[in-house]
């Protein structure tokens, strides 16, 4: 059924970070968005008021964007202080203006966290991210051709689980959320996920023990369980994954502590 | 990493300590406190209980080490993480906005640091009689005390009757009838309180042992120890400054003239 009329357009003023470069001060620089459909994206609207600022020769403001169907990650954006603006469990590229009234001011902010450099405006540099995960969130196994499906057995409330820490697409809200700017619920996902399935069991305490220390090394802050990155997370998972992470984090210590260590590493023999 | 390495330089393992310490730590007020409502019996009972603290010497310095140790680590972990969450945000968001976090929560560090500036003058007005000293138990005629009846603990007599003990059930009451110093201590430990509330909540969740299933319960657990902790608390000072509780002066004063 097609809707008997377009809905009202709305208008808002955009108090958007401008900054041109990581060395240069950054300030607030105020665009009156005039006219938009309320069934536009948060990063449709910047796209028209893009438009409106190349053909008065201005500078775009820039912004990160991929797949704008929520699953990549790319978009992020602190919208009235909170990341991926006021909606749960959705990324910027799915909130919608209707989300707004007529008159809004709305603040849009890059995520401000020391780990996540600013390039550009509202882009920052999540580089950290993936250098927590080449810290160890993979699992160092044979790259052929699928295996059996059944061949391994996991238990349906363990997939289930798994399933839902994979889920992390990697934003950064969490960060952009946590009141210390941790990565907690970043790396609790990532090694969650790998940590209750069976071809993650091999390099469990290394990737924990690795993350982490990657993490610190990286600049994030702490966790002091206020669970802002949960209720932030476009994906909603859970806090429970930092408890668990926790928990895997102090085991993998105590038995690498008093872990025997190897005479040789040739295989034996002599 | 060491594992003493593994515990005092990564993220995790300080809040690690944190939490450890933090047990310690919570343990203790409830146990001083159970001690301390002994002052709404006869006073036999809180005196003897100090004389029998006393008594312990050497355990009790073991007690006192071990709980000096755990408040520094508290304290060494708490400044420590706050820094580093500090310098982990860069430059702070200009539009500040919190979705879910506690009132406690965002609290623990102010109230943390009222509770650190109780706990000094605490220690200099009961421990070592650096303030309202002329109520002190070491001062006279405070320092004596003739227990009337045995003081027992699990059935042994630990302070025997005729012991002539310090007086700290008067010392206690004197000490509150300053108003602006029973109002400090319900503040204090008002704050301690709110302080606990989030403390025993996040420890469950620092060492790992909290998820959906029973946060609810824990949660009403943790609501449940602080108002009874509040309240406990409360009862000594307001006890105090209604008039409930008064020095009983007559019994200080006879052992004196021995």
């Amino acid at each position: 059924m097609v809707a008997a009329s377009t809905p009202p357009s709305l208008s808002v003023t955009l108090r958007v970070w401008r900054q041109a470069g990581p060395k240069t001060l950054g300030q607030f620089k105020d665009y009156a968005a005039k006219d938009l459909n309320p069934n536009m994206s948060f990063l449709e609207m910047l796209d028209v008021v893009n438009d409106g600022l190349t053909i008065k020769g201005e500078e775009p403001i820039a912004f990160a964007h991929d797949c704008r169907e929520g699953i990549c990650g790319t978009c992020s954006l602190t919208i009235n202080g909170k990341p991926h603006g006021p909606g749960r469990a959705i990324a910027t590229c799915q909130t919608y203006l209707r989300s707004f009234r007529d008159g809004d001011i709305i603040v849009v902010e890059p995520f401000r966290a020391a780990a996540f450099p600013l390039v550009k405006d509202l882009v920052v540099d999540r580089t950290s991210f993936d250098q927590i995960m080449q810290a160890g969130g993979f699992i160092t196994a044979r790259a052929g051709s699928a295996p059996e499906a059944n061949g391994l057995p996991i238990a349906k409330g363990v997939a289930d689980l798994a399933m839902d820490a994979a889920q992390c697409i990697g934003c950064g809200a969490c960060v952009a959320a946590c009141k210390n700017a941790s990565a907690m619920l970043f790396v609790s996902a990532k090694v969650g996920h790998l940590g209750l399935l069976p071809q993650g069991q091999a390099e469990r305490d290394r990737r924990v023990l690795a993350m982490v220390h990657t993490m610190d090394e990286a600049g994030f802050g702490s966790c002091t369980n206020q669970y802002e990155c949960s209720a932030a997370c476009p994906k909603t998972i859970s806090h429970d994954f930092i408890a668990r992470l926790n928990r895997d984090y102090l085991g993998a210590t105590l038995r690498r502590a008093f872990q025997p260590e190897a005479a040789t590493t040739d295989g034996g023999g002599a | 990493m060491n594992l003493v390495g593994s515990f005092f330089g990564s993220s995790i393992g300080r809040k690690i300590i944190m939490a450890l310490t933090g047990v310690i730590l919570i343990g203790f007020v409830v146990v001083h406190l159970v001690g301390n409502l002994q002052i709404f019996q006869h006073p036999d009972q809180i005196n003897g209980y100090a004389q029998f603290l006393h008594q312990l010497g050497p355990l009790l310095w073991v007690a006192r080490i071990g709980l000096i140790a755990a408040a520094l680590l508290h304290i060494w972990a708490a400044t420590v993480l706050t820094l580093e969450n500090k310098r982990a945000r860069g430059g702070d968001y200009a539009f500040k906005h919190t979705i879910q976090a506690t009132f406690a929560s965002r609290a623990m560090r102010w109230t943390g640091v009222v509770v650190l500036a109780f706990l000094i003058y605490h220690l200099a007005h009961f421990t070592f009689g650096v303030v309202q000293t002329e109520t002190f138990k070491d001062t006279p005629p405070l320092n004596h005390y003739l227990m009337q009846n045995d003081y027992r603990v699990a059935g042994f007599t630990v302070v025997k009757a005729g012991a002539d003990v310090a007086n700290v059930h008067s010392m206690v009451i004197l000490g509150f009838q300053h108003k602006a110093v029973a109002v400090f201590y319900i503040v204090a430990v008002g704050l301690l309180s709110l302080h606990l509330l989030h403390g025993f909540n996040s420890l469950f969740q620092s060492l790992g042992l909290r998820n959906a299933k029973w946060s609810g319960l824990l949660h009403k657990a943790a609501l449940a120890l602080c108002v009874v902790y509040f309240l406990g608390n409360l009862a000594i000072p307001g006890a105090v400054l209604t008039g409930k509780l008064r020095p009983q002066t007559a019994k200080v004063a006879a052992p004196a003239q021995r």
